[in-house]
């Protein structure tokens, strides 16, 4: 037999690849090796979702995406709702009262006035649900083929209560994880309507603002550690950023975590795993485990949180990890993301 | 999901766990074949809850793991032409070739595209008739009959625009050379069920005779795996080399006639090269004459230069069960899901994949 | 690569030549074909592999199996071991 055979290694570290935008770890690399360090301030620093500002004796968030989905309207929702409801999201899970948006539109030279219209419908009404306005804003046109169709920034400030310390560095050991509803949703929606993927399915995405549900948590008086929206990356990289900033571990309960049958089929079609897949409408908390209970049942009267459920603990072992103790019973890890299985997702 | 969750009770997996233990008198090295095997043991931790005296290795059977560099290469070269689209599945994309892979292929401006299926590559041949439309396609014998389905359909619609670039791998000849090899440490194989479910049980009785070695074709999910270690176990103690069907639910003695058929039809049997196992002679599969026109290797001049890259890599030793990912010195460290350096590493279904993903750290029980 | 699932045949249609069924998996769909499966008809089960059956799920052996196993799961007492017979063609 031929002795070993082994290509070179591909150290492509020269130019941007689809990964360094999937909320994984090339994300987080490249956020730690490029912009951190030139843009390095106190603020950026905390690498929390939101910047929390202080001006005078007011707590501002103020919170900046980009919404690069393919395709651009898909069952449930479409770019338009989609960027509103996920930097209200953004805003939300920091404890902020979300106010006031911008969005600035790339437009591709070409693209049909209706579907313009379409969105901008879209998202009027998904910030009236929001409670929001979208107040200043731009538009670019770029020539055929620099972007497909659209492509979606936006900002947004909210107002922070004084008396809250929602971050990604509060979890502690015997805290209790909470999920508001069924994972994988909005991934599986936009997978179905991809090329060379041919499944038929009623699932739409679960895109929604998220204040709703937030505001009836916290006026539960409960002290939530933190808050997460898992969008790219899913719970997985949620937890992840939790167990890792907080310096904790923390285990998920497979059998605990809610999906729908769509999204299990789907998974097992494909062999993806439902905790990397994108959500567009559901809440991750960390919750002291006196008042998880409280939380829950807040959640439940919720219709955002109607299928809420503890999923998890955090905990003194394994810190910085984020294990899963299976059907079996046994425990193994869930990883960092580290290879996207669906690109383009929000 | 019925058929799949059943045999994922934890009360079943609990009994044969049990009813293995009390078999079990002295060490065993089994090793399960198919790469989806060793994910299910490794996401459900099943080695870590088998008595400590089985081993499991991990078998070559990924066939991605073992696609040579220089068919990557040929396809990077193919999709960087100007009139080609290059399709495949979504595993091969981020494999080595011997400089770069399709990702980053496709990250430069080469028209790369993932299927789930070859019928959605026939699909993009036929909504694109002017793209000339190249289906990478890799498997075992699983896979194989749907390859050259896309072959045939092809020519039954005469499309003009659809080529294959195939790398198939068949099994048992690779399981020769891993038993002949004066390395062997496998006492039992659990055989891939789905490959069985294509080619029938006749090849692995043959094995069996030839090499007495037990052999008990194996499902994918924790009850299936675990039943085939507990027949294989039973024969290993009581010194009986025999060939064993524990997944009747999908393998039927003879396999499935009209797979069969079609292969027999499209493809013929050749000589591979195998990554990291090197050439193995009648392993794998070429189209026939007659379908030299969707036949990427006659059709393209291809201009690809073999490379003798120096070895950090260990997947020779992983692919035959003499090391486990974590003997390699590269592991975890210049060596990850990011940036791979060989097959294993890369693949869904490849060893050292799956024990960075699910074993890198070493975890501790909580109380 | 293997991987391959048990699905549902909910319909059975013919495109451009092929036997398509649409096969039912939890709770989605996906067009299938049936080529290599003339046997199975609607409702039966499938083992779908790249958008191809590659078997009829049979029934009276997972029913057979599926009973031993849960005797034993109930009493984690010893599995009937019938190796011969099941290597029979």
């Amino acid at each position: 037999m031929k002795p070993l055979d082994c290509p070179l290694p591909i150290v492509d570290t020269e130019t941007i690849l689809l990964g360094h935008g999937s909320g994984g770890k090339l994300t987080a690399e490249l956020f730690r090796s490029v912009f951190l360090p030139a843009f390095d301030n106190p603020v950026l620093n905390r690498m929390d979702d939101q910047a929390q500002l202080e001006i005078g004796n007011m707590r501002l968030a103020f919170t900046t995406d980009s919404f690069v989905v393919k395709p651009l309207i898909f069952r449930g929702g479409d770019i338009g709702s989609l960027a509103v409801n996920g930097t209200v999201n953004d805003l939300s899970v920091g404890g902020a009262k979300p106010l006031f948006i911008s969005a600035a539109f790339i437009l591709e030279e070409g693209l049909p006035m209706e579907t313009l219209r379409r969105v901008v419908n879209s998202m009027r009404e998904a910030a009236a649900r929001a409670g929001v306005q979208i107040v200043t804003g731009d538009t670019k046109v770029v020539e055929k083929g620099s972007c497909d169709g659209m492509f979606i920034n936006t900002a947004g400030i909210g107002l922070m209560r004084s008396d809250l310390h929602l971050s990604a560095d509060q979890a502690r050991p015997g805290d209790v994880v909470l999920l508001s509803g069924p994972i994988g949703d909005h991934g599986i929606a936009i997978l179905a309507e991809r090329e060379g993927l041919s499944f038929e399915t009623d699932m739409a995405s679960d895109t929604a603002s998220l204040y709703p549900l937030v505001a009836d948590m916290l006026s539960t008086g409960a002290p939530l550690r933190c808050m997460r929206d898992p969008t790219r990356g899913g719970v997985a990289s949620a937890c992840n950023e939790i167990a890792q900033t907080s310096g904790v571990g923390i285990q998920l309960y497979e059998e605990a975590i809610p999906v729908r049958a769509e999204v299990r089929g789907a998974c097992e079609l494909l062999g993806i795993d439902p905790l990397y897949i994108a959500n567009e409408g559901k809440l991750l908390a960390i919750a002291s485990p006196e008042t998880a209970e409280l939380v829950l049942a807040a959640m439940h009267k919720n219709q955002l949180g109607e299928g809420a459920a503890v999923i998890g603990q955090v905990t003194t072992e394994n810190r910085g990890l984020v294990t899963l103790r299976t059907s079996l019973g046994t425990v193994r890890v869930v990883d960092m993301m580290a290879n996207d299985p669906l690109p383009r997702i929000c | 999901m019925k058929y799949l969750d059943e045999y994922r009770d934890a009360r079943i997996v609990k009994g044969l766990l049990e009813t293995i233990r009390r078999k079990v008198t002295r060490h065993w090295v089994l090793m399960e074949i198919c790469g989806g095997q060793t994910h299910t043991i490794m996401r459900y931790g099943l080695d870590e809850l088998l008595p400590p005296q089985i081993e499991l290795v991990h078998g070559p059977g990924c066939p991605v793991c073992v696609t040579p560099a220089s068919i990557l290469d040929r396809a990077i070269d193919l999709a960087q032409r100007e009139d080609i689209t290059l399709v495949t599945y979504g595993d091969m994309l981020r494999v080595p070739g011997s400089r770069l892979d399709l990702f980053s292929a496709k990250a430069r401006g080469a028209d790369v595209r993932m299927v789930y299926s070859p019928l959605d590559a026939l699909r993009i041949a036929r909504l694109n008739p002017q793209r000339k439309v190249v289906f990478l396609a890799v498997g075992f014998e699983t896979t194989a009959p749907a390859n050259a389905m896309a072959v045939w359909q092809a020519s039954r619609e005469r499309l003009d625009n659809f080529y294959l670039l195939a790398s198939h791998v068949l099994v048992p000849p690779a399981i020769r050379a891993l038993v002949s090899s004066p390395e062997n440490r496998v006492q039992g194989f659990i055989a891939p069920g789905h490959v069985c479910t294509v080619v029938g049980c006749k090849d692995y009785e043959d094995l069996v005779q030839d090499y007495n070695v037990p052999i008990v074709v194996g499902g994918f999910e924790p009850v299936d795996l675990l039943q085939a270690i507990s027949v294989l176990v039973t024969l290993l103690e009581q010194g009986h080399p025999e060939f064993a069907n524990e997944y009747p639910r999908s393998v039927s003695y003879r396999g499935n006639v009209e797979a069969q058929r079609i292969l027999e039809e499209v493809f013929e049997v050749a000589d591979q090269s195998w990554r990291g196992l090197g050439e193995i002679p009648l392993s794998g599969f070429r189209l026939r004459e007659k379908f030299a026109a969707y036949d990427a290797d006659k059709v393209f001049a291809l201009n690809i230069q073999e490379s003798d890259a120096p070895e950090v890599c260990i997947s020779a030793e992983i692919l035959r069960g003499l090391k486990k990912p974590t003997d390699c010195s590269a592991f975890g460290v210049a060596c990850t899901p990011e940036s791979p350096l060989g097959a294993p590493m890369v693949s869904s279904e490849g060893a050292c994949s799956a024990y960075y993903q699910y074993r890198r750290h070493s975890l501790v029980t909580i109380q | 690569m293997c991987l391959a699932i048990p699905g549902k045949i909910i319909s059975i249609e013919d495109e451009n030549g092929i036997r398509l069924g649409r096969v039912q998996f939890g709770g989605i769909m996906q067009p299938v074909s049936l080529d290599f499966v003339p046997e199975a008809s609607l409702g039966d089960y499938v083992m779908v592999h790249v958008g191809f059956a590659i078997a009829k799920v049979n029934r009276e052996e997972a029913e057979r199996t599926w009973q031993a196993l849960e005797e034993m799961g109930m009493l984690a007492g010893e599995l009937p071991v019938d190796a011969k017979a099941r290597s029979q063609p």
